[in-house]
């Protein structure tokens, strides 16, 4: 049910792949299961109908480049459409001109509020600000000790009254004067946006303290409700912009589109997880594809970077460029890979991965095995695997506590990869050149958006590596 | 950007290597910490069973001895805000464990114009013939109301093939047969009752993603229960979440329940482990276990979960409910939730939460009709007596309600 959109438009495209130019009877096919994938993500009814008659509109007639198959054109233009409502106008909080600056949270119980305070505090506080974190939750048991709990955390003052949420809210500017801090962040209570009395009480905490401010948080597993939520808390309080939280789990964040499109206020931040430093600004571009179900290869690219050194990169760079990989090398970078987190999560950034591949269960254990297989051969063997023969295979498994099997079918894996390696001659020049209006020269057409099934190569990916798509065809996977 | 290839080529050998070696397991992923030991097994009358592993690995926090536990037992509670500061009574009749449903809110009564999620179809298509904007309006109504698209075709494919069958022509047709198909997915022959039985130890177990109410329905329950004479004890193993246990012990305090918790950050197995010795405790009747909000995709952590499940097992027959919490405004996603949670715990049942909003909370006919988990109990306000017992036919009337 929750199959990737890529894994269902594949059909569809593999058909149109052989005509000229799109159809009106083929658009609508294919906007059938772009509108089937857009509700499985959550994004509105609404939304997803005026959503796919502006794709469409765009789609039907347009000048088909023959460089293009239509599939690419189509999806090409869904992305961009996604890209371009998720973000539009760039979310930055405004600055007070008289400090403190203040922001005011909101939002439904249970969406993350107070954690997404907390979060924020930290953020600002790494730029060079003094936030204040402001406990106005008086509602739910211990909100606000959870908070003062937070604060202490992320080193950031804290100040709450048991008054009520607007003393509380008032008090704090005044505190935040007193202590010299330049930004106020005030945690409320979760309420229901048809709870009158609730929404009158934000209402006036928010003209106590007018912040420049106002946020709406949002969870990112919200489903049609998010429509509601949003349009009645900015006309309650006028909202600058949302929070998505929650995006660590695999529910696809339509809730995102949904609330960008009814009250045009962008998506400045969202949380990664539930440690106080996974929390980042939001990318759009990411999120189009992550509704769409398509690979997240700039969150790799990101985490790469982050795990890697830089001589690490420049090592891993030459052996590219060298085009050998030996036995040594593979293990000094799945070691490097496995710092990036369980294989499962990584593999499931990868573009245009068979379902197949996306769907097993990846065990970490694996690693540990053949890192035990290549740990026990000696140097000369790794260096050349062609040396191991039979006797020493019995070695290596009885080193490794493997069977000669495993060991057999590493090898004839890291065989295909090498071969694999061989044949990207495009892969060496890329890795010296670098340049990205080489890339594009270099490209059919307009650049695919990443993670694209089927549209030709995606940026990524360099010419002759093997096609991904290719009937479930792993480089080295076995049949299924 | 050369690097990611190499990953790309690396990643792709180790998969397939992985796969081909056919290795399965749990994956170990050490990124929180929060797997921690069992807990250790502490002396006195210990709920263990003979043939459940008791390995004595190092917890974050001592579990507290007999005589703590049975001082935190016995510690009066201070009553707050609700009446009702129960002393321990032992458990009386068995017709007093069936919960007084007179008193409670009923559904529809909680539940006002803003629920109907096919008002705005019915003026639409009313006065119509039945043509393709009619069945549109009514993928759409449903939907709105996130009951997904999977479900939705296949309640409204029921309802064409019984509209041919009564030949149906008009749109009010359409809405009754829909109606019923709502009603007949959700009813079956589910058991929504929460068993407890008298004189035996009687655990209940709430699990689900992070902030979906999980800690506010053991605060109602528990009120509720206390009200009717039990003697109830609410066990904070959300030991993850700062000021869970504090939030918990509110509750504790304002119903005249008892507590037991654990340090922040502790082992929640040992809040559990001390649960469960409260559990056999005399005088007990039920325990409430409050567990950390995880997202399913966390393998480490539905891997902690399993283990606090296994610990509540030892005692043979104590787990009565696992419940899923889930809130009444979450999406597609509420499905796949629901799916890992039951692999992981085996889920009895489903709280559905906040629906006194305008959400519908429709993905659970999907879970329903997918994975046959009912829904047990609702909430439907803040108040300690807003959380009822779920009533197929309400629902689907507050679905179906033309105001």
């Amino acid at each position: 049910m929750f199959d990737a959109l890529s894994d269902r438009l594949d059909g569809i495209f593999s058909k149109l792949r052989s005509r000229g130019r799109l159809t009106e009877r083929d658009v609508d096919e294919v906007s059938r299961e772009i509108r089937l994938a857009l509700l499985e993500a959550d994004v509105n009814v609404r939304v997803v109908k005026a959503f796919i008659a502006r794709v469409k509109e765009r789609a039907v007639g347009v000048e088909v480049s023959s460089a293009l198959d239509p599939g690419q054109q189509y999806i090409k233009i869904v992305h961009e459409e996604l890209v371009a409502t998720l973000g539009g106008t760039t979310g930055k909080l405004t600055m007070s001109a008289k400090p403190p600056t203040v922001l005011l949270l909101a939002g439904l119980q249970g969406s993350g509020k107070t954690t997404a305070a907390a979060k924020l505090a930290r953020l600002l506080k790494s730029q060079g600000l003094q936030p204040l974190l402001v406990g106005a939750d008086l509602q739910r048991p211990a909100a606000v000790e959870q908070l003062r709990v937070l604060a202490g955390r992320v080193d950031v003052p804290f100040y709450s009254e048991a008054t009520d949420p607007v003393s509380v809210a008032r008090g704090a500017i005044a505190e935040a004067q007193r202590l010299g801090r330049n930004f106020v962040i005030v945690d409320t209570a979760g309420r229901l946006q048809i709870d009158t009395d609730l929404m009158d009480e934000l209402k006036a905490i928010s003209a106590a303290v007018q912040p420049q401010n106002t946020l709406l948080v949002v969870d990112a597993m919200t489903g049609q409700e998010a429509v509601n939520v949003a349009e009645a808390f900015n006309d309650a309080v006028g909202l600058d912009g949302v929070i998505l939280t929650k995006i660590d789990g695999d529910a696809r964040g339509g809730a995102a589109l949904s609330v960008k499109e009814v009250v045009g206020k962008p998506i400045m931040f969202a949380g990664t997880g539930e440690k106080l430093d996974e929390f980042e600004a939001f990318h759009p571009d990411r999120m189009a594809s992550r509704i769409l179900g398509m690979g997240d290869v700039l969150t790799l690219i990101e985490k790469v970077e982050a795990t890697f050194e830089e001589d690490e990169k420049r090592r891993a760079e030459e052996l590219l460029q060298s085009g050998r990989l030996t036995l040594e090398d593979f293990l000094e970078q799945m070691q490097q890979i496995k710092r990036m987190g369980p294989l499962q999560n990584v593999l499931g950034m990868l573009p245009g991965m068979p379902k197949e591949v996306r769907n097993a269960e990846i065990d970490d254990n694996a690693l540990g095995r053949i890192e035990a297989i290549i740990r026990s051969m000696t140097p000369e063997e790794r260096r050349r695997p062609e040396l191991i023969n039979g006797q020493r295979r019995m070695r290596i498994a009885k080193g490794s506590g493997t069977t000669t099997n495993e060991i057999n079918s590493l090898l004839k894996q890291f065989k295909e990869v090498q071969t694999m390696m061989k044949g990207m001659p495009g892969l060496t020049k890329r890795a010296k050149g670098g340049k990205k209006g080489k890339q594009k020269g270099k490209q059919k057409g307009p650049k695919m958006p990443p993670g694209f099934p089927g549209g030709g190569r995606p940026g990524t990916l360099p010419p002759g590596f093997p096609d991904l798509e290719a009937g479930g065809g792993l480089p080295g996977f076995p049949p299924r | 950007m050369v690097v990611v290839i190499l990953v790309v080529v690396v990643a792709l050998v180790l998969v397939s290597a992985g796969v081909f070696f056919g290795m399965r397991g749990s994956v170990r992923s050490k990124e929180r910490g929060r797997v921690a030991g069992e807990p250790p097994a502490s002396p006195g009358e210990s709920p263990v069973s003979k043939h459940a592993p008791a390995p004595a690995v190092e917890s974050v926090a001592p579990a507290p001895t007999v005589e703590e536990l049975e001082a935190l037992l016995r510690a009066p509670s201070a009553p707050d805000v609700v009446v009702t500061p129960e002393p321990p009574a032992p458990p009386a009749e068995p017709e007093v464990l069936e919960p007084d449903v007179l008193e409670r809110p009923r559904l529809r009564d909680r539940l006002g114009r803003t629920r109907s999620a096919f008002s705005g179809a019915f003026g639409r298509i009313r006065g119509r013939k039945i043509d393709d904007d009619t069945w549109d309006e009514l993928e759409e109504s449903l939907l709105l109301a996130d009951v997904g698209m999977f479900t939705t075709t296949r309640l409204l494919d029921a309802v064409r093939t019984s509209a041919k069958e009564t030949s149906a022509t008009e749109p009010d047709e359409l809405i009754a047969l829909l109606r019923d198909e709502v009603v007949a997915l959700l009813s079956g022959d589910a058991d929504r009752s929460l068993r407890m039985d008298a004189g035996e130890a009687n655990v209940w177990m709430f699990v689900g993603v992070n902030g979906v109410g999980k800690t506010t329905t053991i605060g109602k329950l528990a009120s509720q229960r206390v009200t009717e004479g039990h003697r109830v004890v609410l066990a904070a193993a959300d030991t993850f979440r700062a000021a869970a246990a504090d939030q918990l012990g509110m509750w504790a305090e304002r119903t005249g329940g008892e507590l037991v918790r654990g340090q922040e950050g502790a082992d929640p197995g040992s809040v559990v482990f001390d649960a469960m010795a409260a559990a056999t405790g005399r005088g007990v009747d039920l325990v409430l276990v409050d567990t950390a909000g995880r997202l399913h995709t966390k393998s480490n952590l539905m891997e902690e979960l399993k283990k606090l499940r296994r610990i509540v097992d030892r005692t043979p027959d104590a787990l009565k409910e696992v419940l899923l919490v889930i809130d009444a405004s979450t999406g597609q996603n509420g499905l796949v939730q629901a799916k890992q949670f039951a692999e992981a715990v085996d889920v009895t049942g489903i709280a559905l939460t906040k629906l006194d909003g305008t959400a519908k909370g429709g993905i659970v006919l999907a879970i329903q009709s997918e994975l046959g988990i009912p829904v047990k109990i609702v909430g439907v306000g803040e108040g300690v007596g807003d959380l009822i017992e779920f009533d197929p036919a309400e629902f689907a009337a507050a679905l179906f309600s033309e105001d």
